[in-house]
């Protein structure tokens, strides 16, 4: 996930769902919206490939994470946009404290004062 | 959840692309937004957006469950590597096809007629109850399980509290007549004691059961079974409490029975209370033979204690009445059994047979599989190279044998649908036939046969085709000729256990058709071809003196005779070979009194007009015929065969001597009666199969019997003289219904259909085995053959003939054959035993039998070798040679 060609480990694939939903806090929108979002916010350091941020999508409807609806786009297309459930927030917050202590850790090991953050 | 993914997972598929196409377009609004020019704003979102179609294939991956993926590609597998070889693949399925038909037609059957239990209440505890001979008539068949007298069962009932009730059933007949003109009809009825229904716990549909006060001599209520009701009675519930004609005489419609009730048999159309039709001094009568007793068991009394408290009550008659037939003792069996028994054996016969054939019909799939396993060892060898696992390849080979058996299974049940029908349709015996059919429990079965077959078909060429290690069967080329030594043997086992079978099935087939051929050529002793039989039975009310029967029954036989074509005819109570009808016990006058310890002499009751025996061809061996005036009071005769003299009077001349014959069936007869012996007559078989009996012949023109059984013998077919030989009856009483119009051929067959009936089907099974096992012979052998190809050649080139070559391979394929057929015999020789009971005239090891079993495997063996040898011996050698 991150320049592109090169491989996704597992963890990134964890980190790209936290991201979506992370991403949809800020309210519905579709794969593309979503995919600019996270790429704007993380000025252009990541891309997101399409083959892992649909199937992810899916796949978080499928733990009912996020919900999704037919609607019509900024430039009125017909969209498919994903919206956070109640649950999909509770996970937002578990994954989140999860990757914090995650990256305290790791910088922790590098060396960095205080870990990451 | 995953399941609705999978199934919803075209729709998700459809809608994927959707928002792709919503990406690209926004993706190129965008870029165009930047300043790019249309084609290359379209173009860089492609680029971003990537190959769409792995996208789709891993969402479409993600929405499918792992083991039905897998699943999914073994059948696919399994189908393009099956559908390569179509030839195999339909040779195996056709085997499978028979093989589970045949066996679920079986498993139908049996499971009407053994297993499942009569639609009565508590079923188990219902049992009927015989009368049983110690004596000498004990051991001869016929006689163990003897029908209960009237006045025994009333003491049984009364005297006895082991049983918590017990119940009486006697089987009759009534000519009923239409109210409006409808046809005559002679129907099959039972008389019951009132509390049958009662004990069985069976509710009638309609109306209600006999009340106790109408088990009575002189009364005249009826029960109807469905069959009637729905046939004659148009299923009018009007019917009930109405009158209906039986014998002339009005009965009064209580009940009608449910449509599942057939017991005894579907032949009874009609009930009426046991006492019904009988005088109060018929019914105190110990040695009246002629009904069944069925009792239920008392909850916490043993079957032991119960029977044995009646058995006690017996012995006290039988000693009460020492000079006549009183039984001593008594014995039981289930109901179920009862219905059953007698083609319980028959049954059993038949699942071994089918039993072997399945094994054979697995075992030959199993002889295909490893055939092809061995034709693709290095494809397995390459896959588990490239890190296949062992599991894996087992499991599609298995999904390979589970899709043969599946097919060949569901054609089976489909085959099986169609054979019950015909089966059940022939077998008449069957106490249950109407009730056989196909239901859930049945497909149930075969589909859990079809499983087992799958797994017995294919685990056994699996594991040997990967068993091997990877670069064994790498390095293994056919050039080296001994790799498949292993192989070779297994499929040369399975061969020998197949034939071993087959063997098994062509004896028993062969001892079966043997001894039906003998019943069918057995002498009957009278002529029986181009006679054709019907019976009729006298209304008393119409026919109440013996004058009016003996006019009837003359003027009848005066007409039928004097019909053109007709060249005899006869009239008795029976005619031979149509069953055993009755007997009485007798004494005879000029004899010193029987020691009280020996058993009464006993006879077949028959009756003959004085043109019976020319008429039916049956010889006089002395004395004379009856005659015409020998009626009434002057009737005290009687004819014997050849039988009862050489077992009654060894070395005396019977003529002019007395039978005592004690009050029988003779309307008011008190006492006893002496018949003076006029003639003797040569022996008939009352049934086919069984030894001739002592038999008894009294002139039907004493007047005394109305039921008659007329036989004609004609010039040409007998079938043709029915209609006007009932139109004679007819024209001299218009209500009189006749039945059982029959040639005496067919009155013969009916009692030979169960031994045909199973030697044909027994026969059928073994011929399929055998070709089974033919294909299997020549399946190895063409194997055999194509392995050793490179040895042939080498054979040819240092200068072997091309008939060594063919004997070579001749004896190769022949000794499994030869093992199998050894292995055979042994077996034959232990099954045997299983239906020698069931064997008339036959030897288990008859000769004839056994080396024609051993004769058609050889010639088939032969065969099925000669055509692979035969190539083997016209190979090139240079084209052998240059094979791989």
């Amino acid at each position: 996930m991150r320049k592109k060609g090169e491989t996704q480990s597992e963890m990134l694939k964890g980190t790209l769902d936290m991201m979506i939903l992370r991403t949809l806090v800020g309210g519905d929108a579709h794969g593309h919206t979503i995919a600019k979002v996270i790429e704007h916010t993380s000025e252009d350091l990541l891309e997101v490939e399409q083959g892992s941020l649909y199937p992810a999508l899916h796949r978080l409807e499928d733990r009912k994470w996020v919900s999704s609806y037919w609607g019509a786009s900024e430039n009125n297309r017909k969209a498919k946009f994903y919206r956070l459930t109640a649950e999909g927030r509770k996970q937002l917050v578990r994954e989140t404290s999860r990757w914090r202590q995650m990256t305290r850790a790791i910088g922790l090991v590098m060396g960095e004062e205080g870990g990451a953050q | 959840m995953s399941w609705l993914k999978f199934l919803r997972r075209q729709r998700s598929d459809a809608e994927l692309q959707d928002e792709l196409e919503v990406f690209l377009a926004e993706e190129t609004a965008d870029n165009v937004a930047r300043g790019m020019s249309l084609g290359e704003a379209r173009r860089q979102a492609r680029v971003k957006l990537g190959n769409t179609q792995k996208v789709r294939e891993s969402l479409w991956a993600q929405n499918s469950p792992l083991a039905l993926t897998k699943f999914g590609h073994d059948v696919k597998y399994a189908l393009r590597t099956l559908s390569r070889t179509p030839g195999f693949s339909l040779i195996a399925i056709a085997v499978m096809a028979l093989c589970i038909g045949a066996a679920t037609s079986l498993f139908t059957i049996m499971r009407s007629v053994l297993l499942r239990p009569l639609p009565f209440r508590d079923p188990g505890r219902l049992v009927v109850v015989y009368e049983h001979f110690r004596g000498r008539l004990a051991g001869t068949g016929d006689f163990s399980y003897n029908p209960v007298a009237p006045a025994d069962f009333y003491d049984w009932r009364s005297k006895t509290n082991g049983f918590e009730d017990m119940a009486v059933i006697r089987r009759t007949g009534y000519n009923l007549t239409g109210e409006r003109g409808e046809l005559p009809e002679a129907v099959r009825a039972a008389a019951c004691s009132w509390n049958l229904f009662q004990l069985l716990g069976v509710q009638p549909t309609l109306g209600r059961a006999f009340a106790e006060s109408e088990d009575q001599p002189g009364s005249t209520v009826v029960m109807l079974t469905w069959n009637v009701f729905q046939r004659r009675f148009a299923g009018d519930a009007g019917i009930v409490g109405r009158q209906i004609h039986l014998n002339s005489k009005p009965f009064t419609v209580v009940g009608v029975l449910p449509s599942w009730f057939t017991y005894p048999d579907a032949s009874i159309q009609l009930w009426v209370p046991y006492r019904a039709d009988t005088t109060l001094e018929f019914l105190q009568h110990h040695d009246y033979h002629h009904s069944q007793a069925i009792a239920r068991l008392r909850p916490g009394v043993s079957l032991a204690s119960a029977l044995a408290q009646v058995g006690a009550l017996q012995y006290q008659l039988h000693l009460q009445y020492p000079r006549d037939p009183v039984a001593e003792d008594v014995v039981s069996r289930s109901l179920n059994e009862d219905l059953s028994g007698n083609v319980k054996k028959p049954l059993n016969i038949m699942l071994y047979a089918v039993g072997c054939m399945l094994l054979i019909g697995c075992l030959n799939v199993a002889n295909l599989l490893v055939a092809r396993g061995a034709a693709r060892q290095k494809e397995v060898a390459i896959r588990s190279a490239l890190g296949a696992q062992r599991t894996t390849l087992i499991r599609e080979q298995m999904t390979e044998s589970v899709l043969i058996c599946a097919v060949g299974g569901l054609s089976g049940i489909l085959l099986s649908v169609v054979a019950t029908k015909l089966i059940a349709q022939r077998w008449k015996a069957l106490p249950t036939a109407q009730s056989i059919h196909i239901d859930g429990i049945v497909i149930g079965f075969a589909c859990v046969l079809m499983f087992v077959a799958a797994l017995v078909a294919g685990l056994l060429p699996a594991l040997s085709t990967t068993g091997k290690t990877m670069m064994k069967a790498l390095q293994t080329s056919v050039r080296t000729g001994s790799s498949n030594v292993s192989r070779t043997a297994l499929r040369k086992s399975l061969l020998t256990v197949e034939i071993g079978i087959t063997v098994v099935l062509l004896v028993a087939a062969g001892l079966l058709l043997k001894s039906f051929m003998k019943l069918h050529s057995a002498d009957v002793g009278c002529v029986t071809e181009n006679t054709l039989t019907l019976q009729y039975s006298l209304p008393q009310k119409k026919y109440d003196t013996p004058e009016k029967v003996d006019a009837f029954n003359e003027t009848l036989l005066q007409r039928v005779r004097n019909m053109p074509g007709v060249r005899s005819a006869a009239l008795g109570n029976t005619v031979p070979g149509a069953g055993y009808w009755g007997d009485f016990v007798f004494t005879v006058k000029e004899h010193p009194p029987l020691k009280s310890e020996e058993d009464l002499p006993s006879a077949l009751s028959r009756w003959a007009d004085p043109g019976y025996f020319s008429a039916l061809g049956i010889p006089l061996v002395s004395g004379r015929f009856f005659t015409n005036d020998e009626r009434g009071a002057r009737s005290y005769k009687v004819i014997v065969n050849r039988q009862l003299v050489r077992q009654y009077f060894p070395g005396e001349d019977p003529i002019g001597k007395h039978l005592r014959v004690p009050a029988h069936a003779l309307a008011g007869a008190p006492g006893e009666f002496d018949y003076e012996i006029v003639g003797v007559v040569g022996d008939t078989l009352y049934q086919v199969g069984k030894e001739p009996k002592a038999t008894m012949y009294f002139p039907i023109l004493d007047g005394s019997l109305r039921g008659g059984m007329l036989a004609v013998h004609t010039a040409s077919e007998p079938l043709q003289f029915s209609v006007p030989v009932q139109k004679q009856i007819a024209e001299l009483d218009p209500e009189l219904p006749v039945s059982d119009v029959l040639t005496l051929d067919q009155v013969i067959g009916k009692s030979l259909i169960n031994a045909r009936l199973s030697a044909t089907l027994v026969l059928a099974f073994a011929i399929l085995s055998l070709l089974l096992a033919s294909v299997g012979l020549y399946g190895v052998l063409s194997y055999l053959t194509t392995q050793r190809t490179t040895e042939l050649g080498i054979r040819m080139a240092l200068g072997a003939q091309r008939d060594q070559l063919l004997q070579l391979m001749l004896i190769d394929g022949l000794r499994p054959a030869l093992f199998g057929l050894g292995l055979g015999l042994a077996l034959s020789i232990a099954a045997t035993r299983i239906f020698q009971s069931m064997l008339f005239g036959t030897k288990p090891l008859d000769p004839v039998v056994l080396s024609g079993v051993i004769a058609t495997l050889l010639t088939v063996a032969i065969l099925a070798c000669l055509a692979p040898a035969w190539r083997a011996s016209r190979l090139d050698p240079m084209q052998a040679l240059r094979t791989d």
